[in-house]
């Protein structure tokens, strides 16, 4: 199985990475190749095998109902490029 | 063309913990800005998500009340879109083995009938932070307070068939969600939300037409009003011989009108997998044995046995169950009232259900406690007070004169049952009125029963209303006869 040009530029969208032109190609072959690698795992038979959510053989351990975290605002929004009365800014988006 | 609508709802209910559903940040509503939003909630890197076992037993909850199958394992997948709300790049939510699978539950319609709407599936999902538009010079402000804050999508099958059905049915998850005590139902704070898809097709097809999804919808009236002028547009579509496009609606109440959301049309790509942050839930029927344990009486349980222990109408009891608190309040009301379910009922949802809503008021809130309402009830039981005389105490109960009791003592409302001193209040209307008097013993025996209320009325004048009615009627009669 190969991805044409549309695909690929498709996917590239969904995952908001800019690409150039010239690499769509390279990056083509190499998306094929690794659907090759699960077209190889698909042909192996799994009848009869359940399938798994998670590699680990284990289940959730879970956390009780309480709120163990306090305010850090001030040290994330060190990271943030612009802020405005508490809340990160960002370009408009909406129309 | 005749034509049928098809309704299908998702209803997102936030869950009322105090964490989240991933961290051990606060939930708490309208704290300043981005607060109650830790590092997990940022989505910074190396952070992993903990579930909340609350979390998990209020689905779980949810639904065994809608006599669902609880699955033995629970898996929770990444849903991609980018936004800037959602600072991860993905929603946690669940795809595949959802917490909650098939279940059911059943609305009342408006000719009285019942019907059963299926509910598809019940999911955990973590709520996305909140965008404003406004106020910030050109730019949009993220308030992440409410990123990872615990909803339970509820999907139904597309079994409504009007904009009214979808509204019972919304009412009743509604009541239902609050009767479990696992949502506040707060709609104006978005805790109880809903979308709608909508479609119709010609009466009689069996397969569905093309349907629109309306978003966020935030009160009952704006999903009835939403619905039908949506169910109106795809109409006129059809009719005009066009065809329906399958997206995502927005619905301005302002304008009454519904508005496609292009910009969200092309990422509807959401490359769901299970998120290898998370292992499966295991879900043990021990669990399942110990929160069953801990349902309350739910809505149609409870309406059923006030019909049977306090004789009230189907009407009645499903007025007073549809909200929990107006229930405990009746129930509170009938106790202090000393066992007097109709004449509670009747002042519940006449007297003080017209008050709260003149007054935009919710039972929690009312100034006249349940147990304020009883003992006035009972002092109509005992006739210590008329019915009309309880109107006035009601008010002063209402404006915070105290109780009933202090209210009938301080102005002097008690009944006069007296019968020496309603005897004379006869003597002297009869005495005053020989016209009156002559045209009753005149009429004939049916007209006779119109023709007291003159007597009747001019006694209560002259008591300030406060004589006993009924005594008033029997020494009247004896005395006209004569």
């Amino acid at each position: 199985m190969s991805l044409d040009k549309s695909e690929v530029q498709k996917i590239a969208w969904l995952a908001k990475l800019a690409i150039d032109d010239q690499d769509i190609s390279t990056y083509s072959n190499e998306l094929s190749n690794i659907l090759g690698l699960v077209e190889t795992m698909n042909s192996v038979d799994t009848n009869g095998i359940s399938p798994i959510a998670h590699p680990l053989d284990l289940t959730a351990r879970l956390r009780p109902d309480q709120v163990t975290e306090t305010n850090h605002r001030d040290q994330f929004q060190k990271n943030a490029p612009l802020i405005d009365d508490g809340c990160y800014l960002v370009p408009k988006v909406i129309e | 063309m005749e034509w049928e609508t098809v309704i299908g709802l998702e209803i997102h209910a936030q869950l009322a913990t105090k964490s989240k559903i991933f961290s051990g940040a606060a939930t708490t509503y309208g704290a300043e800005p981005n607060t109650q939003a830790c590092a997990v909630d940022l989505g910074l890197p190396g952070v992993l998500p903990v579930i909340n076992k609350e979390v998990i037993s209020k689905a779980i909850k949810f639904g065994l009340a809608i006599e669902a199958e609880i699955p033995p394992k629970s898996v929770f997948a990444r849903k991609n879109y980018f936004y800037p709300d959602l600072p991860k790049g993905y929603q946690i939510s669940q795809f595949e083995l959802p917490i909650v699978s098939t279940g059911h539950i059943d609305i009342q319609l408006e000719d009285g009938s019942t019907k059963r709407v299926g509910v598809t599936r019940a999911h955990l999902e973590e709520d996305a932070g909140k965008s404003m538009h406004e106020g910030f010079g050109g730019f949009t402000g993220i308030d992440l307070n409410r990123a990872g804050t615990p909803l339970l999508e509820i999907v139904s099958e597309p079994d409504m068939r009007n904009a009214k059905e979808a509204v019972a049915y919304m009412k009743k998850i509604h009541s239902l969600v609050r009767y479990l005590e696992i949502c506040d139902g707060n709609m104006q704070e978005g805790s109880f939300r809903c979308d709608a898809n909508v479609s119709v097709r010609p009466k009689g097809q069996n397969e569905f037409g093309t349907r629109a999804e309306l978003k966020n919808i935030n009160s009952f009236r704006f999903v009835e009003q939403a619905i039908n002028i949506e169910v109106e547009r795809q109409i006129d579509i059809l009719e005009d011989g066009g065809k329906v496009i399958q997206e995502t609606r927005l619905y301005d109440p302002n304008k009454n009108e519904t508005r496609s959301m292009r910009s969200k049309e092309e990422a509807n790509d959401y490359r769901y997998f299970p998120d290898p942050d998370l292992l499966p839930v295991e879900i043990e029927n021990s669990f399942i044995e110990e929160i069953r344990t801990q349902l309350p009486e739910l809505p149609d349980a409870k309406k059923h046995r006030f019909i049977n222990e306090f004789k009230l109408s189907e009407y009645d009891s499903t007025v007073l169950t549809a909200q929990k608190e107006m229930s405990d309040y009746f129930e509170a009301c009938v106790k202090a009232a000393d066992g007097e379910a109709k004449l509670s009922s009747n002042w519940i949802t006449g007297e003080l259900a017209a008050a709260l809503n003149k007054e935009n008021k919710d039972i929690a809130d009312s100034p006249v406690s349940a147990e304020m309402l009883g003992g006035m009830v009972k002092r109509i039981k005992d006739d210590t007070i008329s019915g009309k005389i309880a109107k006035q105490v009601f008010e002063a109960m209402w404006n915070g004169e105290g109780d009933s009791d202090s209210i009938i003592e301080s102005k002097g409302l008690k009944q006069v049952t007296d019968t020496g001193a309603i005897e004379k209040l006869v003597d002297d209307v009869i005495a005053n009125s020989p016209s009156q008097v002559e045209l009753y013993q005149a009429a004939p025996d049916d007209k006779k029963g119109k023709l007291i209320g003159y007597f009747v009325g001019q006694i209560m004048k002259q008591s300030q209303g406060k004589a006993n009615p009924k005594q008033v009627n029997e020494l009247l009669s004896k005395k006209l006869k004569s």
